[in-house]
């Protein structure tokens, strides 16, 4: 079968296995351990994460194994299995009252590959990343057996596995931490800033936000560059969603939507025009420098999700996602100097996330840490790698470094400076005999 | 109103999506397979969705001597049931049964003779209790014999057949029998398969099958469209039909 990530580059064939308990895990890895090492395997969830990190000869599809295994009502501690969706557990937890500690911005990913990738959300300036939350793991190691890893046991494999992309072994279930709500809504501030200092300041003023987020015009030149929506949320109380005539239920969960995205767009319907356009148009809609709405959590979190299939907007050869992270010290001099070769590339891209990312956290390949973080999405075409490889220098030369989940192309060198704790990551991949059983095309790549 | 329910082969990924809804809707749960380990975590994650009471045996339903004593177990936890969903079954490779008489056979045992069996002991039960529902999970393969599968159809046939009778003689004792014939799912039995338009998730076909049971229908194609692709491919005359590669 024909596979590839999020950002359909790229593309391989691979064989497929669909699991849907621990033991068959176990027998299908301690298999293919049994054999010389002749062919890649990794596990694999919704496919989400953007570049080659789940691509492998052999794909070990967790998507089948998603059960809840226990809740406890009192404190939200939940364990499922790894395949269970974030967006299972809110479809099935909001109305009780719970929500995900941190989310990423798509519901569609399931619980080992958040893991996997550490990922982050709106509120990692206060709650730092997914993983955080993890209070124990089941891994599958190379041999089969299971084990369980926390911040006690196995301490150096969890904080390995925590962002390690599926390098370690299988994640086969979770134990992690709710958090209550009131209700399913979110109260959300929007500022309308004039430049990139202004979006900083703005960040800075309101670092107490639970979430925030800002939306950059990426193709804004000159005395515009850098101007932005910053989006703040609240998750709303009881009170306030009661006193709101739109709001029947305070507690529904999102529904699925019915939108689809059928067909791949011709290739010219995205040129520096429409993108122009697109995301003139987008700032043009905060009319106001300041305008408060309440919203459901489903499109705060997750508007691209809103549209199935929506990665097919970049044509049928797919794009790449570029998201780095550079410390805070280098602040707006590296952000002008980044947003200024992007807007005279003329590469814009629809949306181009800024956040505030607090501390980072202890685990090897986690990819968080304090500083500003910016996600951009490019069209794949001829010269992208080229363009992209400029902007690495630059991240690079103001000590940030990619993430790896989004990243289909960096080379080993930039993944080495960048992420200096990979010899201890590999050190512990090849102490539990890792490196030979699990492999990505990411991986080969980065000379892991 | 808390229902009990049973549902047999309820590891299957369809079984295991309308299982799970049930549970949300607080009834109890009866649930059979042939993996207990399997069985056990499916059991423990409808409690935690909401079903008031899961109780589960573990069974080989290949073996049809077990079927009676299986019966008596979940009467004895349950002695009346609403709903009972039957899903088990295999999806054998025709090149295999064509080489060997047995394994066509044992197929066809699996995937006709046992869920019979069972619809012999239940329908007497349900016959005496006067209400309730069978639903049965055959497939769109059981409508028209075809050289990719006939095994598979003919044992899905068979039972869709005995289906018919059953929901004949079962009408004047208020027992709804729902045949239910999904196309094309997504789960680990079709995980191979290369997966087009016509591919359902097994939680939409899950919500067909509940909303098939609350309206009493008799038979159930699902996704809805399958009811004219089947049409199509039933009136087709034999003298072209055997000619075709389907």
């Amino acid at each position: 079968m024909k596979l590839s990530g999020w950002g359909r580059y790229p593309i391989i064939q691979t064989e497929n296995a669909y699991p849907n308990q621990p033991g068959l895990v176990s027998s299908l890895v301690s298999v293919a351990t049994d054999q010389p090492k002749t062919t890649t395997q990794i596990a694999r969830g919704l496919g989400r994460s953007y570049g080659d990190s789940s691509l492998a000869e052999k794909s070990i599809n967790l998507s089948k194994l998603d059960h809840f295994i226990e809740f406890d009502e009192q404190s939200g501690q939940l364990t499922c299995s790894a395949g269970v969706s974030f967006a299972e557990i809110l479809r099935f937890f909001v109305p009780k009252g719970w929500f995900l500690p941190v989310t990423p911005g798509t519901q569609f990913v399931t619980v080992g590959g958040a893991i996997a990738s550490d990922v982050h959300g709106k509120n990692h300036h206060i709650d730092g990343a997914f993983c955080e939350h993890v209070n124990a793991l089941e891994l599958c190691l190379a041999s089969g057996e299971v084990v369980e890893c926390s911040k006690i046991h196995h301490p150096h494999l969890f904080r390995a596995t925590c962002g390690g992309m599926g390098l370690t072994g299988i994640i086969l279930q979770a134990t992690f931490t709710l958090k209550r709500i009131e209700t399913a809504f979110i109260q959300e501030t929007t500022y309308k800033t004039a430049n990139l200092a202004e979006t900083l300041a703005k960040f800075e003023e309101h670092d107490a936000a639970t979430y925030s987020v800002a939306w950059i015009d990426c193709l804004a030149t000159g005395a515009n560059l850098g101007r932005s929506l910053l989006m703040l949320g609240e998750h709303a109380s009881e009170e306030e969603v009661k006193s709101h005539p739109s709001a029947t239920e305070t507690l529904q969960a999102g529904k699925t939507s019915k939108l689809n995205m059928p067909f791949d767009l011709p290739a010219f319907t995205l040129n520096s025009f429409s993108v122009k356009a697109f995301n003139a148009l987008y700032y043009g809609k905060a009319r106001q420098a300041q305008s408060q709405r309440l919203v459901h959590y489903a499109p705060f979190f997750y508007p691209l999700d809103s549209i199935q299939n929506w990665n097919r907007m970049y044509g049928k050869n797919g794009f790449a996602q570029y998201q780095f992270v550079i410390p805070k010290s280098a602040g707006l001099v590296g952000l002008t100097e980044i947003l200024t070769e992007i807007a005279n590339s003329k590469r814009g891209s629809f949306l181009a996330v800024l956040k505030v990312f607090g501390q980072g956290n202890d685990n090897y390949l986690s990819f968080p840490e304090e500083g500003y973080t910016l996600a951009l999405d490019f069209k794949m075409d001829s010269t992208l790698f080229e363009f992209l490889n400029k902007l690495d220098a630059i991240v690079l030369h103001y000590g940030g470094k990619l993430y790896l989940t989004k990243d289909a192309r960096m080379s080993e060198q930039m993944f080495k400076q960048s992420y200096p704790q990979w010899q201890e990551f590999q050190k512990i991949r090849h102490q539990y005999g890792a490196h030979q059983a699990f492999n990505s095309l990411q991986s080969t790549r980065l000379g892991l | 109103m808390q229902k009990n329910i049973l549902i047999i082969g309820a590891t299957s990924a369809i079984a295991k999506a309308t299982l799970r809804m049930y549970a949300e809707q607080n009834h109890n749960l009866f649930l059979v397979a042939r993996n207990e380990a399997l069985l056990h975590t499916i059991a423990e994650d409808a409690k935690i969705r909401g079903a008031h009471q899961v109780e589960y045996q573990a069974c080989d339903l290949a073996d049809l001597h077990s079927h009676p004593s299986l019966l008596e177990t979940i009467t004895a936890t349950y002695p009346k049931l609403d709903i009972v969903l039957i899903a088990h079954g295999t999806l054998p490779n025709q090149q295999a049964c064509q080489a060997s008489v047995e394994t066509t056979l044992q197929e066809i045992n699996i995937n006709a003779l046992s869920t019979i069996s069972l619809l012999t002991l239940l329908a007497n039960q349900f016959e005496k209790q006067q209400d309730g529902t069978i639903a049965v999970i055959t497939s769109v393969a059981g409508d028209r014999g075809r050289q990719s599968n006939y095994v598979y159809g003919a044992a899905k046939g068979m039972v869709s057949t005995f289906l018919q009778g059953l929901r004949n003689r079962l009408n004047d004792s208020n027992v709804q029998v729902l045949d239910i014939k999904p196309g094309f799912v997504d789960t680990p039995m079709t995980a191979d398969f290369k997966k087009g338009a016509l591919w359902a998730q097994p939680e939409q076909i899950a919500k067909s099958i509940l909303k098939a049971i609350d309206n009493q229908r008799n038979t159930l194609y699902t996704p809805w469209f399958w009811w004219g692709i089947m049409l199509i491919i039933r009136t087709i005359p034999e003298c072209i039909f055997k000619k075709l590669k389907l």
